[in-house]
């Protein structure tokens, strides 16, 4: 089938109004939100149920044509980047909650309910935990591909422990239900390991997820250091002492100037580094432990502790502007991802401002201290030749000094397009091929998302061998892939 | 019988398994030997690949709460190593001389779960080798981390079918300093569901919330941990009071130690259900002469039952999703829930994979 015949195939089953073909409309589809990299698909679906969605992927299955799925375009590592004459499955239009169950904190709701909407669905009393920064327009489609985190992760933890099941459409376009509302349905986890997939083993179209109570107590503060060292140290103090942050983030010297520009927050221009702690729990056991975190933050030139919800909002207004502030210092920016341990942080910054300083750019520091999870903010003049690939090699040796200090590519955003070269950092080609296995149970013909993910592209077998290597590539003669 | 290996480096365990695989002679991990009688029993000649050689704990990094076990590290080692620095892994099933992998591998919890979660949700990267000879691991050893499948999830509770697990890196938690357990009795099975409910919903951050059943009455039990146990049980009590509960707080790892053997027994029954289907399973249960324990805000339950029967098990899952742990030889049951023949055809085309030789039983 030419894709002009499975564009007629797709109009039928969703209707004409809900397949986008203008190439002037297509180009809104390019990228998500990682903008270096555009690539206009061949048409853009969006279907407006379970059944819909199936019978596109169904088509796409039978027509030999690859697509990639996209909930709101929001993802930093593009992971919805359009493949070139593939089909581009938005499903913006499947936004309905479902079932809320409160007395057993479970929602039901489609892929393109956004993160916020959860919470709202379920508030005043309860909330979903996982709070990526881009959440209000962020969906949950999205957060389930990417594993989400956010500022509170450190201690409710991540997307992958909050869903419980999942309606899937699967790559040839058959639909299955893994795990349900219940916990420990029988047989493997397919749920933890469709969670975080990057949409290369199928889209989700109906998920069930777990919400919690709302704590009793917040209590928050912002600490400013010296330099980001002395802040390091007291957020190892903290975590020391038994204490679990329900967030702990820091920003360093040049974010705290770009937000502060951007919000008067009213942080220190001058401070070296600004550190938000937040804790929450019960009312006794949170303003005991806040005590504590003040005394443990007696060191720092400031605190500024929140006395109601306007300044707690105020205070976190600097960070989680920090990322759109930085149009104030340069034009461009390139977010890395990396994590890593939590005690390396002095050491790895150290290096960081290092590189910077080799390559004449300037790095903005803005991270989830409590799980080391980094975001450093590669600054640079995309109008000034050569320098946006000299901020590319800036920030791939940043994660290179990241996984070398044990930690990881990426902690929140994924793969995707923009890491994938980095895999083999962290992963040989035993662990690769590994990866595959998975990957080739649920989708042999590679039409799922290709391209994301894995550092370079690879084939299912019939069935898999153990990986070793051909004489040609011991002597260094060929790749294999 | 089985025969046994013991192979003492993850490389020989792998090219022993890689051997049987070759050989198409079924092969069955052990590790503590704790919950041999839960999978259904093995074929004839199966190899039984022990994990006691890895046994080794390679890295505690007690400033960022991680560390990476040999599968076959014996839990309670595990965890007297991390008290030390006043930490946990916050796994605590019934022990017995459970190994860290054998746990993981099992997908076993304790009272703890509710609020660190599971095996699936504390392990952040795996080693695990494969009948085809090969070793590979994901994850990596920081608490935050999306590169790559989550292999790890594959494996825990897989029950070693897929391939051995040989390596674990997890993350820890802090012991809390203190801990409080406000208990209330109830007399019927609505009155137990009140209270539990009235307790799940409210913003008190508990580190438990069990309840026992037997005999047509039982007991709700809720934890606190942390700087200030005590006041918050208080909080909890008041609750179950004004639900008609009658309370007490207690000091309280006797109580929690009952809750986790209550998780063994001639036939053991883990029930997933819903947390306000709780007492419906409480008659039951009453019916059919079991004594319950259970995770009330995870909906996780466990029926103990002293004379073991098939038709127990039928009766349970005419209502409900129920896994046989616990049984003894001979009772004819499937141990597995039934499961949905389309999710069990992707999970076999995943088996197929994993364990291309097919050995792994």
């Amino acid at each position: 089938m030419t894709n002009g015949s499975l564009v007629e195939r797709l109009k039928g089953v969703v209707g004409s109004e809900h397949v986008v073909t203008h190439e002037r409309q297509l180009a809104t589809y390019a990228s998500d939100g990682l903008l270096q990299y555009a690539v206009e698909p061949a048409a853009v679906v969006l279907p407006g149920s379970s059944d819909e969605v199936a019978a596109v992927v169904r088509a796409c299955h039978e027509a030999g044509v690859p697509w990639v799925a996209r909930g709101a375009g929001s993802g930093l590592s593009g992971g919805a980047l359009p493949v070139e004459e593939g089909i581009l499955i938005a499903l913006s239009r499947l936004r309905r909650i479902v079932e809320v169950d409160i007395p057993n904190g479970r929602v039901l709701v489609e892929p393109g309910v956004t993160n916020i909407a959860v919470s709202q669905a379920v508030a005043p009393t309860h909330f979903f935990p996982p709070d990526p920064s881009s959440q209000i327009v962020c969906t949950i489609g999205g957060n389930v591909a990417e594993n989400s985190g956010g500022a509170h992760c450190f201690k409710y933890g991540f997307t992958t422990n909050y869903v419980t099941g999942l309606d899937v459409v699967l790559p040839d376009g058959a639909e299955i239900t893994l795990g349900g509302p219940e916990l420990d349905h029988p047989g493997y986890d397919l749920v933890g390991a469709f969670v975080g997939s990057e949409g290369t083993l199928g889209i989700a179209t109906k998920i069930w997820l777990r919400v919690v109570p709302k704590p009793e107590a917040v209590r928050t503060l912002v600490a400013f250091f010296g330099s980001t060292v002395q802040a390091g140290e007291v957020v190892s103090r903290i975590v020391s002492e038994g204490i679990v942050p329900g967030a702990i983030e820091m920003m360093d010297n040049l974010s705290i100037r770009a937000a502060e520009g951007a919000t008067n927050a009213g942080y220190p221009v001058d401070a070296g580094a600004a550190l938000v702690v937040e804790l929450d729990g019960s009312e006794a056991e949170c303003e005991t432990r806040f005590e504590h975190v003040k005394e443990l933050c007696s060191e720092a030139d400031s605190v500024r502790v929140a006395r109601d919800e306007a300044e707690r909002d105020l205070i976190w207004r600097a960070r989680k502007a920090a990322f759109a502030a930085m149009g104030r210092i340069a034009p461009n920016y390139y977010v890395q991802d990396s994590v890593i341990p939590r005690t390396r942080l002095a050491e790895v910054l150290g290096k960081i401002e290092e590189l910077a300083a080799e390559h004449e750019l300037q790095v903005a520091n803005v991270f989830h201290a409590g799980d080391g999870n980094l975001h450093p903010l590669v600054c640079y003049d995309g109008a000034n030749p050569g320098e946006a690939e000299r901020a590319e090699e800036l920030a791939g040796q940043i994660v290179k000094a990241c996984v070398d200090a044990g930690g990881s590519i990426t902690g929140e955003h994924g793969v995707g397009v923009d890491k994938k070269r980095y895999m083999p950092s962290m992963f040989d080609e035993a662990d690769l091929a590994t990866f595959q296995r998975l990957r080739c149970a649920f989708d042999p013909d590679g039409r799922a998302n290709p391209g994301k993910v894995m550092p370079t592209p690879r084939l299912c077998g019939e069935v898999p061998g153990p990986y070793r290597q051909h004489p040609l590539e011991q002597a260094g003669l060929a790749e294999r892939f | 019988m089985p025969v046994a290996e013991a192979p003492a480096t993850r490389e020989e365990l792998c090219s022993a398994l890689a051997a049987a695989g070759e050989a198409g002679t079924p092969v069955r991990f052990r590790g503590g030997g704790t919950k041999q009688a839960w999978p259904p029993a093995p074929p004839e000649g199966t190899l039984e690949l022990a994990t006691s050689g890895l046994d080794s704990i390679l890295e505690h990094n007690a400033g960022d709460l991680t560390a990476v076990l040999e599968a076959g590290v014996p839990l309670a080692e595990a965890q007297s190593v991390f008290a030390k620095e006043g930490q946990m892994l916050a796994l605590d099933p019934p022990d017995g001389g459970a190994t860290v992998g054998g746990v993981v591998a099992s997908g076993d919890t304790g009272p703890l779960r509710g609020r660190y979660g599971g095996p699936r949700d504390l392990v952040v990267g795996m080693r695990v080798a494969l009948s085809d000879g090969t070793l590979a691991k994901s994850g990596g050893k920081v608490i935050k981390n999306v590169a790559g499948y989550d292999i790890a999830k594959l494996f825990a509770g897989s029950f070693g079918t897929l391939g051995a697990i040989v390596e674990l890196s997890v993350r820890l938690h802090p012991v809390a300093p203190a801990a409080a357990t406000a208990v209330g009795h109830a007399g019927d099975p609505e009155e137990l569901g009140r209270g539990t409910a009235a307790v799940s919903r409210s913003p008190l951050e508990h580190h438990g919330l069990d309840v026992r059943w037997s005999d047509g009455s039982g007991s709700v039990l809720i934890r606190f941990a942390g700087a200030t146990p005590r006041p918050q049980a208080e909080a909890a009590a008041r609750l179950l009071r004004e639900e008609g509960l009658t309370t007490a707080i207690e000091d309280d790892d006797r109580l929690w130690d009952e809750q986790r053997a209550g998780q063994r027994g001639a036939l053991v029954v883990k029930v997933s259900a819903l947390p306000t289907r709780l007492p419906e399973l409480l008659r039951v249960a009453d019916e059919l002469g079991a004594a319950l324990v259970g995770r009330a805000t995870l909906g996780l339950w466990w029926l103990r039952f002293e004379e073991a029967q098939a038709s127990s098990v039928e009766r349970l899952r005419r209502d409900f999703l129920a896994r046989v742990e616990d049984r003894p030889a001979g009772l004819d049951v499937d141990p597995a829930a039934p499961l949905d023949p389309a999710a069990r055809a992707l999970m076999q085309r995943v088996k197929d994979r994993f364990d291309p030789a097919g050995v792994c039983v």
